[in-house]
């Protein structure tokens, strides 16, 4: 590694990187070839700043929803978001889902879905840039990493010293903290299934659940091996996503790019070959856009399928643009059109590159020259993605606000389905299932509806046939009653009777009804 | 083979294979392929030393656990009876007619008394304990030996005219018919009069011969009005419900010369716990009194 300046002579404090991309876009390693190790230089810069920022979001939001309290009085959890998988409730804040409206749950994947295509056909692979956890964790073990061990330099270094007391002293650091965040990591995923606080003390004194510890040891295992040991091996050869996204970018959508039209001809002795009267672009081909890379690729090659767009290569361009004097954004967020637009201004007849008719003559950039701006996301692609999600959204949200906290299920006796008394009239058994999602005790009137012959009796009382019955629920629970209904079928025509089971709460105006069939009995 | 092949395209080395002018590389596999395979081998010998693996003539080698699916399934059928222990020696400590007062108990004997029904009494009374022609349906209110808790209980302990129990409910009609108690007309007489007790189309004109074969035949087992007589199995000839059919032709055949149920007594055979869960079961079906 040396230091030189855009001359070529060393001195002038910019650093020009000795480093050759791991992921080269033209030379495809073997598929039996070993791992070869990316040691990303720590980047400074807007898009840096941002990163961190989204960061400190996404962590929080992972680390401290389970503690937040949302009162639901005393029949309900006070957790605001939790998973009660032995119990089959889902709490979000206000919203308590059964199981049974589990729609709700396909519906955010729908929309996460949706919102997925829509980030990616305006701003590209941000998901991947900037808030997968696999980002945001790889992040995190990079920071431990620089911390310990140093930067990309003295980490290269210290990988080929042999080893020593300190080397082993910093790596056994460095695991040990690496080990102690993914333990945290799985630590925080079981509190989305139970009582935070109660858990926490379970975890510490030995109680917890098996399948806590499990999970825990789970998710400490896959925190480690993928943040820490696998990274970029992750997006490149397990993750799905990155082919999926590929097709959903198009010329419209952003991504980071290099600007070939106003870089090239690159060159490291920029102000010798211009005072050799050579073309030169505003490339020096310092290379520090390949060593902050954490992909290992070279952003200079083109769009690539390894590139995660977290735009650290714009942040250290843009730094050293701004040392020799040169505009920002020679390494830039821009869509394939504006591309396209600017490379036909600055190419030649034979198809090469001459950056001049693309610069001002003091050195800027010609005003002819097309910027990507964020007017490029208002795009009919966008908008109907936009549309569609949102609509489930309203859809959903309307079903919220509008869904039943009382319903009624009925199961008609199979066997045998009615049964003929000694009074000659004939007995129809039905479990009725009365459902109280209410954190409440609710006294609820079931009658039957449009069968004035019929009449019901509870099990085990014979002596008051009756159209109503009050029945008290628990609160947030649902109750089975076996319910038998009498008609004489001397009234009645056919070989069955339809009518229909209601449940109505006596102290407000919620109800809801069930079809039945009472069956008249074997014809005689 | 004596000299190896190195490919020219590839650089690999090949196995020496050729099939019709296709060699074979010789790629290595890939390393954590190898250590999966390796791993497999140690844990295959730990497995075999451990459970009962290798097959002999006769039996295979047992295994230093000493565990086997059967003892496993031992185990397993002990940890419900363990479980089951406490509610059923509750059950046996109290009487029948208290455990419906006990929603838990019930609720259990409920569910053991359901199971067993599906195994000793669904052969004649139906899954359901819907009943057929000849065997009693569960599930109405028309009891031959009662419909209380504990009647039922009786009855599923000692069963019906089952001569081995000495305490077997008993009775039998006469065959009025066969061995010549009544004449032919006095029977289909007696049968109108019967069907008319229920309400039944009859010929009006036998009632009065009817009425006086009735008093003096029937009346002092199935009761003055027909009601019946739980006492002594006698059924209720005044109700919608027939065992044996209610036309003219199944009546008069009856009296002519009668059939009875038999049903074997439970009580010894399933035990005092099991015997009162069925009790709850089926008393809990709808007809219990």
């Amino acid at each position: 590694m040396t230091t030189v300046d855009q001359n070529g002579t060393a001195g002038s404090g910019l650093e020009q990187f000795d480093v050759e991309p791991v992921n080269r876009r033209d030379q495809q390693q073997p598929l039996y070839a070993p791992r070869k190790k990316i040691h990303p230089k720590r980047a400074e810069g807007t898009f840096r700043r941002f990163k961190w920022l989204v960061m400190l979001i996404t962590l929080g939001i992972y680390y401290i929803t389970p503690w937040i309290r949302w009162d639901r009085g005393e029949f309900a959890p006070d957790q605001a978001v939790l998973i009660d998988l032995y119990n089959r409730r889902f709490y979000f804040f206000w919203i308590e889902i059964w199981p049974q409206e589990f729609y709700y749950v396909a519906g955010l994947l729908l929309m996460a879905a949706l919102g997925l295509f829509l980030v990616t056909s305006s701003v590209g692979r941000a998901w991947c840039g900037y808030t997968c956890p696999q980002t945001v964790w790889v992040d995190l073990f990079l920071v431990v990493e620089r911390f310990i061990e140093g930067d990309r330099n003295k980490r290269i270094r210290l990988d080929k010293e042999p080893m020593s007391p300190s080397k082993a002293a910093k790596r056994v650091s460095k695991h040990t903290i690496w080990l102690l965040i993914a333990v945290a990591t799985g630590g925080a995923w079981i509190f989305y299934f139970a009582d935070a606080p109660t858990l926490f003390m379970d975890v510490f004194t030995g109680t917890a659940p098996t399948v806590a510890y499990g999970t825990i040891a789970v998710l400490t295992f896959t925190t480690y091996s993928l943040g820490g040991l696998m990274r970029e091996q992750l997006c490149t050869y397990m993750c799905p996503w990155p082919r999926i996204q590929a097709a959903m970018l198009d010329e419209h959508s952003l991504t980071v790019t290099y600007n070939v039209w106003r870089g090239e001809p690159r060159s490291r002795h920029r102000k010798v070959q211009q005072a050799a009267g050579a073309t030169v672009g505003d490339c020096i081909d310092c290379n520090a856009c390949v060593a902050v890379c954490p992909m290992g690729i070279d952003i200079r090659d083109g769009q690539q399928l390894e590139c995660i767009t977290c735009a650290l290569c714009i942040d250290a361009c843009d730094g050293v643009m701004e040392k020799i004097g040169q505009p920002k954004g020679l390494i830039s967020y821009s869509t394939l059109a504006s591309y396209n637009h600017n490379m036909k201004l600055a190419q030649l007849a034979d198809g090469t590159v001459d950056p001049a008719r693309v610069h001002t003559a003091d050195g800027g950039i010609a005003p002819e020259v097309e910027h990507t701006t964020l007017r490029s996301i208002l795009r009919p692609r966008t908008m109907i993605y936009f549309a569609i999600w949102a609509l489930i959204g309203l859809g959903m949200l309307v079903m919220l606000t509008t869904r039943d906290r009382l319903e009624i299920n009925v199961l008609h006796d199979r066997n045998p389905v009615s049964v003929r008394l000694s009074d000659g009239t004939v007995r129809n058994g039905y479990t009725v299932k009365i459902l109280n999602m209410m954190p409440e005790r609710r006294t609820v009137l079931l009658t039957i509806e449009d069968f004035p012959q019929g009449a019901m009796i509870m099990p085990l009382e014979k002596d008051d046939p009756r159209q109503a019955i009050f029945l008290d629920i628990d609160p947030d629970s649902l109750r089975a009653q076996r319910i038998f209904v009498i008609a004489d079928p001397e009234g009645l025509d056919g070989q069955q009777t339809p009518f229909r089971f209601r449940v109505r709460d006596s102290a407000g105006s919620e109800r809801a009804e069930y079809d039945a069939i009472f069956d008249n009995g074997a014809a005689r | 083979m004596s000299e190896k092949e190195i490919d020219s395209v590839t650089n690999v080395e090949t196995t020496g294979h050729e099939w019709d002018g296709i060699k074979e590389l010789n790629n290595p596999l890939p390393r954590w392929w190898v250590y999966v395979f390796y791993a497999t081998i140690v844990f295959s010998i730990g497995y075999a030393v451990y459970y009962p693996a290798i097959p002999l003539i006769e039996g295979a080698t047992q295994g230093i656990s000493g565990e086997t699916t059967r003892g496993q399934l031992h185990e397993e059928m002990a940890a419900v009876e363990a479980g089951r222990a406490d509610m059923l020696e509750q059950i046996r400590g109290m009487e029948v007619g208290e455990i419906p007062a006990n929603p838990e108990l019930a609720r259990f004997a409920s569910a053991g008394g359901a199971s067993a029904f599906k195994v000793y009494c669904s052969q004649c009374h139906g899954s359901g304990a819907q009943g057929a022609a000849g065997y009693p349906n569960l599930n109405d209110d028309d009891w031959l030996w009662g419909g209380s808790i504990e009647q039922i209980a009786a009855t599923i302990r000692h069963g019906v005219r089952y001569e081995a129990d000495g305490d077997t409910r008993w009775s039998e009609m006469p065959a009025f018919g066969r061995d010549q108690l009544l004449q032919r007309e006095e029977i289909l007489a007696v049968a109108h009069y019967v069907r008319s007790l229920s309400g039944l189309e009859h010929d009006r004109g036998a009632m009065d011969e009817g009425a006086r074969v009735y008093a003096e035949n029937c009346a002092a087992c199935h009761g003055e009005d027909g009601l019946g007589n739980t006492d002594l199995g006698a059924p209720n000839l005044a109700d919608a419900l027939w065992l044996y059919g209610d036309s003219q032709q199944e009546i008069v055949s009856q009296i002519n010369n009668p059939k009875h149920g038999v049903m074997p007594a439970w009580g010894e055979r399933l035990g005092d716990a099991v015997v009162k869960q069925l009790a709850v079961y089926v008393h809990g079906l709808g007809g219990g009194e």
